[in-house]
């Protein structure tokens, strides 16, 4: 279902859009990034272009605020034909960005911050206090000058960059994925701070793919796919299905599991685990937990608060200050990394790139890692030298996980970093479940893959289940949290603080609880 | 496509690189020596119908091996990003205390080379490995603790080296040295013809090194985990590779290679560790290798290029020409390649990245085609 509308300005609008981008065009060696691209922009309007990964979003702003030049199409702002060599003409033609990845010196100042590169506009004294504070006031940003940005949480730094962008005279205001960093709470907080600009006359470009929040606060919204425009649609005329049906062109996968396969068997159980910091403070405080052989269990938690401590000790990587780990009857707390991978867990990391995978490395080397003392990688084991790698077994064994999970890519010998996200997590995911796991350590599984992965990793996740896997999910993706977990903890400043059951609990009760406060189920 | 990008990538690529910075290095020399008023095309023709004599051949061969173990030593370090720079200190520590042995003990033929080559590997690793355990122990940046083991190492030699502990007068000069290492003891050098001196017999023991170094790093788990850990430590990590063991095993593998290399000039000429060993050899390793990419066959040319160098720059003071212009061509050759095989690398990466992305595109319009 492809539904193309017309993107003409409602009627009665006769001044000229703020922001009109026709045909817009630009091509990556081998790639072609955006291609037929139109956007029109109403003044005033907070405008939401949504999209996959991958899909443009970012190649287009970058466009729009001059980091990168189109090859083909025109811009068009207020009306008049742009040409912008850099974000600095960008900039002074009134477009702001907010970059997803703050830009911010931690060690300095929010005034500071904000004045850095603008000290030509009020100085770096009074004049700019006295500016900011109008701003922040006008726009009820609530910022305050004096504090130092690494006090700040996350949510404030965000006001600090909207404020940075007010501060060099922005009208036209882009926000790159502004809500992948906040829990629900601090989103809301953002929707009210959009308002008030919308109220003082400010346009905003809204890059999103969380389609709920885009409903919530767009006036109008740009479908992209594949690199171009495929839609214009006004909020009040879409449920968040067809939008998202709109951005992936198909069906959309649901993360939802069927028929329970829990058993009372314990795969893996944790007692009383904690992991200090290397001041001492507990990072990971007494977790104790059970997962069962056939269930999912799910652990929600705004991003710091234990999760990356909490898979990096059931891992070995980090130590145990105290409490046990078991897998099945054994206690494996001082095992070794490599111990605990041959005894059947398996590992998902959260960062592919840094921890998964050897990015120049061939393919059929990175399905060796994480499982070198295992056939089919290496024969005659033992020796210091432990064993030779079986080059000719490790490949074809490739060469199955690229057919069984549908890794995309010409053969095993490409370097990983040549494939794309969705395609070296399927890798991954498939390299972690090959030789019979028991459990499985899955963190963020999904993050940064595109929808056909996400979908392709949930169904690889239940089947593994449906065959007795015990797994433990971390993620940021509530809505993969309550729908792929057979049981469900809210994890705050390292304690469990909470179990909900995934069958009831919304997502903004799970937020709740990742905040730390009781949600209604116990 | 892909593939050919691949083959290119691994084997291509180097010898590219290195034909580049060749050419920019002569070039670089060529430019030098005209500033100083020689003219460069009659130079090499000097350096290259001098370095071809017999005797010339001999010694390139003899300069080679033991630069050939130097870098093999630093590149065993340097594929888990290790950089061992008292190669120096180790390898003149294992031959003193190997000549020593050698020296003292009376042992039959076979088993006397036998033992003082293991003395040395023992000694060099061991030494090296003092640095591997600090690192992992105390946080101690290998890169200063082997230079500090350089100087260590040259103190005791100062100290052992002397008369009534492992030093003898040497005959007919002023010169100290261990005792003499016997007959028995010796590894016979292979001739060749036309020349006066022989081909060291441990040429062999350099080229066993070199095959050790490739399967052991190529074909091994244990060669999969050092490289795993020099491309990427967090990943190495997760996988489960021992990090701090590696670091310390891959530093005892390195001290025991440069170990070895003192072993073809004492077995197959000196005899004995005197004053005049020659020094400063550990350091030429580092540049051989980086200029050799870490890869055994890379060094080997590497290390033959660079003795090459030093040994047909011999006849240039003849003509007029400070010799030591050859330290500008070595100079600007290892630049030059790390510079060029980056370039170049980069230029392959971005090939095989479009190669995928072509050939999914291609895929992905099949796909929709037929849907």
């Amino acid at each position: 279902m492809t539904q193309t509308q017309p993107d003409t300005p409602a009627p009665g609008e006769s001044a000229p859009p703020a922001v009109e981008l026709r045909g817009i065009g630009k091509r990556f060696p081998g790639v072609v990034a955006n291609h037929n691209v139109d956007v029109t922009v109403r003044h005033g309007a907070v405008h939401a272009i949504v999209g996959e990964n991958g899909a443009g979003k970012s190649t287009l702003m970058k466009i729009l605020y001059g980091m990168l030049r189109p090859d083909e199409g025109t811009i068009a702002i207020d009306g008049e034909t742009v040409a912008f060599h850099s974000p600095a003409d960008a900039i002074a033609r009134g477009i702001g960005m907010v970059h997803q990845h703050f830009m911010l010196a931690d060690n300095l100042t929010v005034l500071e911050n904000i004045v850095l590169g603008a000290e030509h506009l009020h100085g770096i004294a009074s004049g700019a206090r006295r500016r900011i504070a109008e701003l922040s006031d006008a726009y009820g940003l609530g910022v305050q000058p004096d504090r130092r940005v690494e006090h700040l949480g996350v949510g404030d730094r965000q006001r600090v960059e909207i404020l940075k962008v007010l501060y060099r005279g922005a009208r036209i205001i882009i926000l790159d994925e502004p809500t992948a960093v906040l829990v629900p709470q601090e989103v809301d907080e953002l929707f009210g701070n959009l308002r008030e600009l919308q109220r003082e006359g400010l346009t905003v470009l809204f890059i999103s793919h969380k389609l709920d929040e885009v409903l919530a606060v767009a006036d109008a919204i740009t479908v992209m796919r594949d690199g171009t425009t495929v839609a214009s649609v006004r909020p009040s005329e879409v449920t968040a299905r067809e939008l998202a049906e709109l951005m992936v062109g198909s069906e959309l996968p649901v993360p939802e599991l069927r028929e329970s396969t829990v058993t009372d068997v314990p795969a893996l159980t944790l007692e009383g685990v904690s992991v200090l910091s290397a001041e001492g403070r507990a990072l990971v405080d007494s977790v104790s937990l059970a997962i069962h052989r056939g269930e999912i269990l799910g652990i929600a938690g705004v991003e710091g608060n234990g999760q990356a401590e909490l898979v990096e000790a059931i891992m070995g990587v980090r130590p145990v200050a105290a409490g046990r780990v078991l897998l099945e009857d054994l206690d494996i707390t001082g095992w070794t990394t490599r111990r605990r991978r041959e005894a059947g867990i398996g590992y998902i990391p959260e960062d592919r790139q840094r921890h998964g995978l050897l990015l120049e490395a061939p393919l059929w080397e990175n399905r060796v890692l994480g499982h070198q003392t295992q056939p089919p990688n290496v024969k005659r084991l033992g020796g210091w030298i432990g064993g030779w790698v079986d080059r000719l077994g490790a490949r074809r064994d490739t060469r199955r996980i690229v057919e069984t999970y549908e890794v995309h890519t010409p053969g095993v010998d490409v370097p990983a970093t040549s494939l794309s996200g969705g395609n070296q997590q399927r890798l991954i995911v498939g390299r972690e479940m090959t030789g019979s796991p028991r459990v499985l350590i899955a963190a963020h599984p999904t993050r940064g893959v595109d929808v056909g992965a996400q979908a392709a990793i949930w169904g690889f996740l239940r089947e593994a289940r449906a065959e007795g896997l015990a797994v433990l999910l971390v993620s940021a993706d509530l809505d993969e949290l309550i729908g792929m977990s057979d049981a469900l903890y809210a994890l705050c400043r390292g304690r469990l603080v909470a179990r909900v059951d995934p069958a009831t609990v919304t997502p903004e009760e799970l937020g709740i609880a990742m905040t730390g406060g009781m949600p209604g189920a116990g | 496509m892909p593939l050919i990008a691949g083959r290119l990538g691994r084997i291509g690529l180097p010898v590219v690189a290195a034909a580049v910075a060749l050419a920019f290095a002569a070039a670089v020399t060529s430019a030098v020596l005209a500033a100083t008023g020689a003219n460069p095309l009659a130079a090499f023709r000097q350096m290259i119908g001098y370095g071809s004599q017999p005797d010339s051949v001999v010694n390139i061969i003899n300069r080679g091996t033991t630069y050939y173990l130097s870098a093999v030593a630093v590149a065993i370090g340097f594929r888990m990003r290790l950089f061992n720079i008292g190669v120096d200190g180790q390898y003149r520590l294992a031959a003193m205390l190997a000549a020593a042995f050698g020296g003292f003990v009376a042992l039959p033929p076979v088993l006397h080379q036998a033992a003082v080559i293991v003395v040395a590997a023992l000694v060099g690793g061991l030494w090296a490995g003092i640095a591997g355990v600090l690192k992992v122990t105390r946080g101690v940046s290998e890169v200063i603790s082997t230079i500090m083991l350089n100087f260590i190492s040259t103190g005791i030699i100062a100290f052992l080296l002397r008369p009534n502990l492992f030093a003898v007068q040497v005959q007919g000069s002023n010169n100290i040295g261990t005792p003499p290492i016997p007959p028995s003891g010796r590894v016979p050098g292979f001739p060749l013809t036309g020349a006066s001196i022989q081909v060291f017999g441990l040429v062999l023991l350099a080229v066993a090194v070199g095959v050790a170094f490739a399967v052991l790093v190529g074909r091994t788990r244990f060669g999969f985990d050092l490289r795993a850990a020099g491309l990427s430590p967090s990943a190495a990590v997760a996988s489960g590779v021992n990090v701090p063991q590696m670091v310390v095993a891959t530093m005892v593998l390195s001290g025991a290679v440069a170990g070895l290399l003192g072993m073809p000039q004492l077995l197959g000429d000196s005899f004995t560790y005197a004053l005049d060993f020659p020094t400063g050899l550990g350091f030429t390793g580092i540049a051989i290798a980086l200029l050799g990419r870490n890869h055994p066959v890379g060094i080997a040319f590497a290390a033959l290029l660079w003795a090459f160098l030093d040994q047909s720059a011999q006849i240039l003071d003849l003509f007029g020409i400070a010799k030591e212009i050859v330290i500008i061509t070595q100079a600007t050759v290892v630049l030059s390649v790390v510079v060029v095989y980056e370039v170049v690398h980069r230029f392959v990466l971005a090939q095989q990245q479009r190669a995928v992305g072509e050939q999914l595109g291609a895929d992905e319009r099949v796909a929709g085609a037929t849907a």
